[in-house]
């Protein structure tokens, strides 16, 4: 296996998608077509082997590699699934990522799997809940984790906690890192009515380790009353005022690793590495200002 | 929400609703007019899951109709939701369910047959990876010791018995076959499946070959399995049959 152990720089790179995955690990391949790094949703490469796995080894080989997880369920009241771990922990091992990531979200009750990222409601109880969950993740997998906020199409009654608040606090009970997704804090401030720029002010900057930029679409059905309902498809373009949150986040706490997420209606990758190519004029743009300052 | 509802209880209501259609229960939970909210939900865990099985099950798709697939496996998924977050495990009973699923079986008698040989492929496909034994390996042994060895099968290999010509079936549903012919129905087919190389290989076996292959799974002897073949074929060919192994990976090399 010859991932080498690697960190991930603060550049642009992209979601790795199975119809790019044999361009982007070919050796011999376009050096236009390539990445800085890439990231996997490490619930596609759980199986025991055959040649998917075969190909993450060439990819693991060419590029730091960051696993970003859909299922672990951190947010789970009953607790994390050890036989998931366990394949978590045996990917690991195989393509020695840069990051680990996951989500501040649930998907498993009962030992169902319900295959998408479920809100939780803010609570002192939910928080007990993650910051354990975490804890025993972190500890398991021996590293820290990132923790990406979601997006929202919900409001819980009652909910007491803030989703900045909620995440400083899990950072200080954890010792984990952040993930924002600047496009979900987009698409729940508009769904929820939060300030979304506030929103990104009150994130705890020195936990942020990874930024996530994504397409949203717009619901048919609408929302309540007939509000507008964004969802997070991560099936097109990053959106203008997306741009501008990351942009002024990205001046404000300097660069950090960042990731176009474009994974339903997968366009061809030239059109990947454009998106990707934008977010790194952003970070070159922010290098530079503070190079001059200094 | 009410100072006793636990985040267990919340998530429990939230799979109920999610996975049926009674939104009443998580309503109370949530601030009022969150409808919309909750449908998005509901479609994206029905559908994301739909879609899992089309990728594994895309012949059943195509005999039944897209629609009529539809409405098959979300039925599954209501019913049999995913116990596991990787979905490459997911589908492993839909062959079972469509046997007790009257609509399904109505469409066609041969359809949980074909599910079986999807899911046989899928499963094949990412199974664990093992050397396979070579046809050198076996000059190795003196010949007389040969009757006594027992060969082990490859992690990806899969045997798929059916009382209908599954693969004749399969390979007439492929996308690029336009007008799909008449299959005669009432042969029975033993399917092989094994991955040689980056590919899944299916291969219809001989009556013999069918029966050589089951006795080397029950743990019998290469002479023992020879004997059952002989058996079960009078004029079953040993040596072309384990030729054919050896280049589609049938067995692991121990």
């Amino acid at each position: 296996m010859g991932a080498i152990p690697q960190t991930v720089p603060a550049v642009a790179g992209i979601g790795l998608r199975t119809p790019h995955m044999v361009s982007l690990a070919r050796e011999d391949g376009n050096t236009a077509l390539t990445a800085p790094w890439v990231e996997i949703h490490s619930e596609n490469f759980l199986m025991d082997g055959g040649p998917r796995l075969t190909l993450l080894d060439a990819i693991a080989a060419r590029y730091p590699v960051s696993c970003h997880g859909v299922g672990l369920s951190l947010g789970s009241a009953e607790g994390l699934d050890t036989a998931h771990l366990t394949r978590l922990k045996r990917l690991f091992d195989r393509v020695r990522p840069a990051l680990v990531s996951e989500h501040l979200a649930w998907s498993v009750t009962h030992g169902v799997y319900l295959n998408d990222l479920l809100p939780l409601p803010l609570t002192e109880e939910t928080l007990a809940t993650v910051s354990r969950n975490v804890k025993q993740a972190q500890d398991f997998f021996g590293r820290r984790i990132l923790m990406e906020n979601p997006s929202a199409y919900v409001r819980f009654a009652g909910a007491i906690m803030s989703e900045p608040e909620f995440l400083t606090r899990l950072v200080e009970q954890t010792g984990c890192g952040l993930l924002l997704d600047i496009n979900n804090v987009y698409v729940s401030a508009s769904n929820s009515g939060f300030d979304a720029a506030n929103y990104l002010r009150s994130i705890p900057a020195a936990a942020v380790g990874e930024i996530h930029l994504a397409g949203y679409e717009e619901s048919s059905a609408g929302g309540a009353g007939g509000a507008r309902l964004l969802i997070d498809t991560h099936g097109a373009y990053v959106a203008d005022p997306v741009w501008d949150l990351y942009a002024a986040t990205i001046s404000r706490i300097g660069p950090r690793p960042t990731l176009i997420e474009w994974d339903a209606d997968v366009p061809e990758l030239p059109v990947l590495l454009r998106e990707a190519a934008l977010a790194q004029t952003i970070l070159d743009d922010a290098r530079l200002r503070n190079s001059n300052v200094a | 929400m009410s100072r006793d509802t636990t985040l267990a209880d919340i998530q429990r209501i939230f799979r109920d609703a999610v996975l049926g259609a009674d939104d009443a229960p998580l309503s109370a939970v949530l601030e009022p007019g969150q409808d919309a909210g909750i449908a998005v939900y509901r479609t994206t865990v029905q559908k994301s899951l739909v879609k899992a099985l089309v990728t594994t099950f895309p012949v059943v798709q195509r005999i039944i109709g897209p629609k009529a697939f539809n409405d098959l496996a979300q039925r599954f998924v209501v019913t049999a939701p995913p116990r596991a977050a990787h979905l490459s495990a997911y589908g492993a009973d839909f062959a079972n369910f469509i046997v007790g699923d009257s609509d399904a079986t109505a469409r066609a008698p041969y359809l949980s047959g074909v599910a079986r040989l999807e899911w046989a492929r899928a499963d094949s496909y990412f199974a664990a990876d093992a050397a396979s034994l070579e046809s050198t390996r076996l000059a190795n042994f003196a010949p007389d010791s040969l009757e006594g060895l027992i060969l082990h099968l490859h992690p990806a290999t899969r045997l798929i018995v059916s009382r209908f010509p599954i693969l004749r079936i399969w390979e007439v549903n492929q996308p690029e076959v336009a007008d799909v012919p008449r299959v005669e129905m009432s042969e029975a087919e033993t399917v092989l499946v094994t991955r040689p190389g980056a590919q899944v290989v299916m291969r219809k076996l001989t009556p013999g070959d069918a029966a050589f292959i089951v006795a080397l799974m029950s743990g019998e002897t290469l002479g023992e399995a020879a004997e059952a073949a002989l058996a079960a074929q009078s004029d079953f060919n040993l040596q072309a049959a384990l030729e054919a192994h050896f280049v589609n990976a049938t067995f692991q090399d121990a």
